[in-house]
């Protein structure tokens, strides 16, 4: 059963079944049984919105622990652009990579860097583009599971360029292992992630192949320890530490980030699910044809409001604009050199290495007069619901209850609406029962002589 | 037709509801993605249905949306009461619109939406009585993955 690997997990011991994480589940992928919440494999795309929702912690992402590194010999930090968002304004990357060191990694890798590599691919591969358009963007792993999920037609208007992290930890293994003579799996590649969605992008990728990372750790659970190791870093001036920052890749830790940096035209940036879900079924019905890119991100306003980051969203997203804006003041342009990437990119250095597939939903039935017939029930039970989503029976709305029905996995009972409706069909079973033995309705005189 | 081994399913769509638009379509993707149909022919059927709820929303007053599926196809009807269409002929032509100058602003008006309904399915009827409304006979076949 266990199919699909994700990257949360919950605790039953701290579940006592408030149904927050099944109402704001975008895929209804989690039910109430026995007074605990479960989850449903296939349906979950790892948005991380119940965890958010969890008021008892009962919903635990599943990331590394620190003490991973000690298994390899030489270990390396690749933080997410969007761990430069969680600090002051005053702390720049070039801070925050010393402190990683600090803490224990023999060496910190700006990704930021590699992301305006592969924003520079993004660019190339929308130039010579000839197919159905607008190409999607894969930075969010959440919005290409919604996609295997529930656009399968869509999967191929995915931009094919692999992800900045796995071209990063590739590229790093390769170098180090050269430069200090160690085998590659001695090398722990460590991506630390703002979100859960990116273990599971590192277990079980996407695209069926196998990822270069070793592991993810939280933002959340690496921000105090940095924050203190952070001090004893000697800081450099303000110009010297903007002058190493690329410009084209610190975008990526908000939503709009990629668009903004390379000018692109005619793109859209989009965030939140339900945002997304309405832009994606506008593109499904051919609508939308004249964009050329979509950035979508699954946390609202991109990485920097991930689950696992701590500052307040709106700051952090606020800080990386700044940033980009004082860059761009500037002319600043710390970025790769265009003549290699080009050589690069024709030896589809930055293309995903293994070939993405749709996940469809299981349905109803594999015989499609079965399913039929099984659709149809539903409706029909969906209809004699009260549709006010409750919740008591454990779905998360009438309509999925009746498809739970369906799919024998609830009894029609468990709604409490049935209630009296089966009282009343039992009380007349039971008094049709009584009728044929006792005499129809009793008179007074009787009722009165029963009583004495 | 027996309904007997088939779902139907009825929807309203209102004109001038732009708010709603493209609720019915969806719904109807919806329902065939939990069938398990092809997603191919899902596609095609939500494409031809939308366009047909638009130009409901578009240039009717209000219409009834019947969807049909058996094992072998995807029927859909929509029946609408609005001001019907002088010449079919010239309407399914691509590039011919009536839309409002709004509605071009909002994207629509390029006269690809008839076209489009015809291309996606597998067999088209179109038949208007001006002043009385238009009817749509849409079917898909189910058994032709991907021929389209
Ligand atoms: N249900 C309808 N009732 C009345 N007139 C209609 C109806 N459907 C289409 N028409 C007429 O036929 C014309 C062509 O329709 P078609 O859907 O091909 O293009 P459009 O709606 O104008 O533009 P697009 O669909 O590309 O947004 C419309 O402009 C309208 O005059
Ligand atoms: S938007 Fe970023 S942080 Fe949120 S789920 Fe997607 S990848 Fe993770
Ligand atoms: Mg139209």
């Amino acid at each position: 059963m266990n199919q699909y690997f994700h990257s949360i997990r919950i605790d039953p011991e701290k579940c006592d079944g408030r149904m927050k994480c099944m109402r704001v589940c975008p895929t209804q992928a989690i039910r109430i049984r026995n007074g605990k919440a479960v989850m449903i494999e296939e349906k979950c795309i790892d948005c991380g919105e119940c965890i958010t929702a969890c008021p008892n912690g009962a919903i635990i992402p599943l990331t590394d622990p620190f003490g991973e590194l000690t298994k390899f010999r030489h270990t390396v930090a690749i933080p997410s652009p969007a761990l430069y968002a969680q600090f002051g304004r005053e702390i720049l990357p070039d801070k925050i990579l010393a402190g990683l060191k600090k803490l224990g990694f023999d060496d910190a890798f700006d990704l930021a860097f590699t992301c305006g590599e592969v924003s520079f691919a993004i660019q190339e591969y929308l130039r010579e583009h000839k197919g159905p358009k607008p190409l999607i963007s894969n930075a969010c792993p959440t919005v290409v599971r919604l996609i295997q999920v529930k656009y399968p037609d869509l999967i191929d208007q995915i931009i094919p360029t692999n992800t900045p992290r796995e071209i990063a930890s590739r590229d790093i293994k390769k170098k180090k292992s050269k430069q200090y003579g160690l085998k590659e799996k001695e090398i722990g590649a460590f991506y630390l992630t703002p979100c859960p969605v990116k273990m599971i992008s590192i277990k079980q990728p996407a695209e069926k192949g196998k990822s270069h990372l070793d592991g993810a750790i939280s933002i959340s659970d690496i921000y105090g320890p940095l924050l203190s190791a952070m001090e004893s870093v000697e800081k450099a001036s303000y110009k010297k530490a903007l002058e190493s920052i690329c410009i084209l890749g610190i975008g990526w830790a908000m939503v709009g980030g990629i668009c903004r940096t390379l000018r692109l035209k005619n793109s859209l940036a989009v965030s939140g699910l339900n945002e997304i879900i309405k832009v994606f079924d506008d593109i499904e019905r051919g609508k939308l044809r004249n964009i050329d890119f979509i950035e979508a991100y699954s946390c609202p306003q991109g990485c920097v409001g991930g689950s696992l980051t701590v500052e307040n969203l709106y700051i952090s997203y606020n800080k990386i604009l700044k940033l980009i804006e004082t860059l761009e003041y500037e002319k600043i342009k710390a970025c790769p050199d265009i003549r290699e990437l080009r050589k690069l990119y024709k030896q589809k250095y930055f293309f995903l290495e293994g070939k993405l597939e749709p996940r469809p939903i299981k349905p109803l039935d594999e015989d499609l007069g079965k399913a039929i017939k099984k659709r149809k029930e539903k409706e029909e039970i969906y209809e004699t619901l009260p549709k006010i989503d409750c919740g008591a029976c454990g779905s998360p709305t009438c309509l999925t209850f009746a498809e739970d029905v369906v799919k024998g996995k609830s009894e029609l009972t468990d709604c409490i609406f049935e209630l009296p409706q089966r009282f009343k069909e039992l009380s007349q079973e039971l008094c049709e029962l009584l009728n044929k033995t006792a005499p129809l309705n009793p008179t007074k005189s009787e009722l009165k002589k029963r009583k004495k | 037709m027996s309904t007997e081994n088939g779902l139907s399913k009825r929807f309203e769509i209102t004109g001038g509801d732009f708010g709603k638009a493209g609720e019915v379509s969806t719904k109807i993707k919806e329902i065939l993605q939990e069938i398990g149909i092809d997603s191919t022919i899902i596609r095609r059927t939500a494409i031809a249905t939308y366009e047909a709820e638009m130009n409901v929303v578009m240039y009717a007053k209000k219409a009834e949306l019947t969807l049909h599926l058996t094992p072998t196809k995807i029927s859909i009807r929509v029946y609408d009461d609005g001001p019907g269409i002088e010449n079919i002929e010239v309407a399914m032509q691509e590039g011919f619109s009536t839309a409002t100058d709004e509605m071009r602003e909002m994207g629509f008006g390029a006269g690809l939406g008839l076209p489009n309904i015809k291309k996606n399915a597998d067999r088209f009827k179109i038949s208007s009585t001006p002043g009385k409304g238009t009817a749509l006979d849409i079917t898909i076949y189910l058994n032709q993955a991907g021929k389209k």
